[in-house]
């Protein structure tokens, strides 16, 4: 269940090796003898009068998380592939996470611009995947030797030709592929009523998702005395913390609304909703729950929310955070099934949907053996189904299996982590042990040492939780829920799991999910996550 | 004591540390190491080597991929003595390729807090279990695009 030591030997051999070769006295002359300017020039966008490939072995559409994910894994199983990443953005591949979360509690001025971050631990990255030097221009892909990833900014593929394996761009061009992935992600939803409410109320909406709507949000925030926020889910509920913080230093009002009773109503159980919405009020939020609007309008240079209770907001900007419509504009030409009940394409196990084509990420509907048909719209599933179909695409034949998870964090002093089915209309079992000052996540990232949660799961697999040994103190809490342990169940069986405020215990709930066994005391179950020891 | 309350269809109990000292009873599935499904570490079951392995970052995928597998393969398969001795060609190719991208592969020499974005971290799914340990961190000479892929 934990980590191999045999593998760890491996990889510590290497790199001592490693070590050994670049320590010789004569290394740091031929470093600098060595240093060159980098040959290849960056990429930038691409001027329409420059030759494309025409034909890309590895088309990749798309150049979000999945897409990134599996151009990574193409590399590094087929030597020399030549990948193509065709994308609408104007960025290179990037994560999406911390757009709600690091980056809004940035020191530095100029994180709209640089995208880098300083996490608790002083250490600092970029949410893009790889700098401009990693990759190839597209011009370059069918010449460069050893091949490489070349991204192609700014393009959308129109047309799926399927029987001639080829794409066509919004600019005429035709690409021809071998294998291709579709990774093409979604945009976020809009309420009706704000699309009927007119260019006044349209101009003062976001619609929340990429980089460039990070950059105007934190402008508007910057301008205006009231945002408000329709959705209680995780996006909303993250902007909505990010903002209320910001609002402790300004006189920004910071309002979030939705249908629901609480914050993260359909995943969290009522009680715990319940909990974590106080939590969000303690961010500087004004919350307002069981919220359904019935219209917008523009009025003195005001939003005015009409509620279908009768309530009315005031505010100076809206942002929406009430879902994501997957991108299925290829199913048409190309021929591709699209899924009535969860959205997005038809896939199978291995990802695929029709020959030489699989589809990753948010776009995908593909059928999980265990927990059946899903979609799933996380950051960590958008890697492991985008590593996943690069394997397939070279060659691998696997179906989905390691289970993704994902986390949210409500400010510095709550978080969760979570993975498979969390939907609160599943019965729940939860076990809590009373939370000390040490449980929270931002101790978890202090004490292993790394930045982002993600990483923090990746790395910390060596050392397994080692009980402190002089107790921590109890932090004087009204709420029964410090730390602990959430079941979901379905027909008896656990088919999802939270683990909140209890950190780097996910390969023991992923163990538990992927044996799919009926536990008769779920109690004892919880006693495998050890949720009193840190 | 534990005690525990119904709300609805959700179940909640409250657990002492003590109520949690006695040994799980829960019964888990034995794990088989040859499961072709399962994620691998960096060394397959067969002996060769896992090149999308989430712990070697974007080393085996990024502009000097090529030249860092046959070093690491020369390496791996190694029977001499001083395992990888002869191999000394192709680390210098690897070297030199990554000289070629500072940005990508930082040398200890302009090592700075502000080093080149890792994909390794963001990219590798929580806990693949493959092995990854911090023997090699980021203030070190490690050939590696980015903070934490060791």
């Amino acid at each position: 269940m934990f980590s191999n030591i045999k593998k760890s030997r491996a990889c510590n051999a290497f790199y001592a090796w490693v070590l050994e070769m670049m320590t010789p006295t004569g290394k740091s002359r031929s470093v600098q003898a060595g240093r060159q300017q980098n040959k290849f020039p960056t990429v930038g966008s691409t001027p329409a009068s420059l030759k494309l490939p025409s034909h890309a072995p590895y088309l990749l559409l798309g150049g979000g998380t999945a897409s990134f994910a599996a151009a990574r894994s193409i590399r590094a199983r087929d030597p020399g592939a030549k990948v193509l990443i065709v994308t609408d953005e104007p960025d290179l591949p990037y994560m999406r996470p911390p757009l709600s979360k690091e980056l809004w509690f940035s020191d530095d001025p100029s994180v709209t611009e640089t995208l880098r971050f300083k996490q608790w631990n002083g250490k600092e990255r970029s949410i893009y995947f790889q700098p401009p030097s990693f990759y190839i221009n597209p011009e370059e892909l069918d010449s460069v030797e050893n091949g490489g990833v070349a991204v192609l900014t700014g393009k959308k593929v129109v047309h799926m030709d399927v029987r001639g394996n080829k794409v066509k761009l919004d600019d005429d061009t035709e690409i021809s592929y071998d294998k291709c992935l579709i990774a093409t992600g979604g945009v976020p939803r809009n309420l009706q009523v704000i699309e009927r409410a007119g260019e006044e109320v349209m101009k003062r909406t976001t619609l929340f998702r990429k980089i460039e709507d990070f950059r105007s949000l934190d402008k508007v925030s910057r301008n205006v005395k009231s945002i408000t926020i329709i959705g209680g889910g995780f996006l909303g509920s993250e902007l909505a913390c990010a903002l209320g913080r910001r609002s402790t230093e300004s006189d920004l009002e910071v309002i979030q609304m939705f249908p629901e009773k609480g914050n993260m109503g359909k995943v969290l159980p009522e009680y715990l909703s319940n909990w974590t919405t106080e939590k969000v009020k303690k961010e500087g939020v004004k919350v307002l729950s069981e919220a359904l609007v019935k219209s917008v309008t523009y009025k003195d240079d005001k939003l005015e929310i009409h509620l279908k209770d009768g309530r009315l907001v005031k505010t100076d900007h809206i942002v929406t955070a009430v879902g994501l419509e997957p991108n299925v504009d290829l199913a048409k030409s190309g021929g591709l099934e699209v899924d009535s009940d969860f959205g997005g394409y038809r896939v199978n196990a291995e990802l695929q949907a029709r020959s030489n084509i699989w589809v990753a990420g948010d776009a995908a509907c593909f059928y999980d053996i265990r927990l059946g048909r899903r979609r799933v719209e996380h950051h960590d599933h958008a890697v492991v189904s985008g590593r996943l179909a690069g394997e397939n695409m070279t060659g691998a034949n696997k179906p989905y299996w390691h289970q993704s998870m994902f986390w949210s964090d409500l400010g510095p002093d709550v978080g969760y982590e979570a993975i498979g089915i969390v939907d609160s209309s599943l019965p729940t079992v939860g076990v809590f042990a009373k939370a000390t000052a040490k449980d929270t996540p931002k101790a978890a990232t202090e004490e292993s040492g790394t930045g982002i949660r993600s990483e923090s799961e990746t790395e910390d697999t060596a050392t397994s939780a080692v009980a402190s040994v002089t107790p921590a103190p109890v932090v004087e809490n009204k709420d029964d829920y410090g730390k602990g342990v959430i079941f979901y169940l379905r027909d008896k069986v656990v088919v999802g799991i939270i683990l909140w405020n209890v950190f780097n215990r996910m390969p023991v709930a992923r163990k538990i999910i992927k044996d799919g066994e009926e536990h008769a005391d779920l109690n004892e179950v919880a006693k495998l996550f050890n949720i009193h020891e840190d | 004591m534990s005690y525990c309350r119904e709300e609805g269809k959700d179940r909640i109990i409250f657990v002492t540390k003590e109520d949690h000292e006695t040994p799980s009873n829960a019964e888990l599935v034995a794990d088989d190491p040859n499961d072709p499904y399962e994620e691998q570490g960096l060394i397959l079951p067969n002996g060769d080597i896992n090149w999308n392995c989430p712990c070697l970052g974007g080393m085996a995928s990024g502009p000097c991929g090529s030249q860092f597998k046959e070093a690491f393969s020369c390496f791996h398969y190694s029977k001499e003595e001083v395992k990888g001795s002869e191999c000394i060609d192709h680390f210098r190719n690897m070297q030199e390729c990554m000289q070629r991208y500072p940005e990508l592969y930082p040398q200890e020499e302009d090592k700075d807090e502000s080093t080149a974005p890792s994909d390794s971290a963001a990219l590798t799914s929580e806990s693949d279990s493959t092995a990854v340990t911090s023997a090699v961190s980021s203030d070190s000479t490690s050939p590696t695009d980015g903070q934490t892929a060791s």
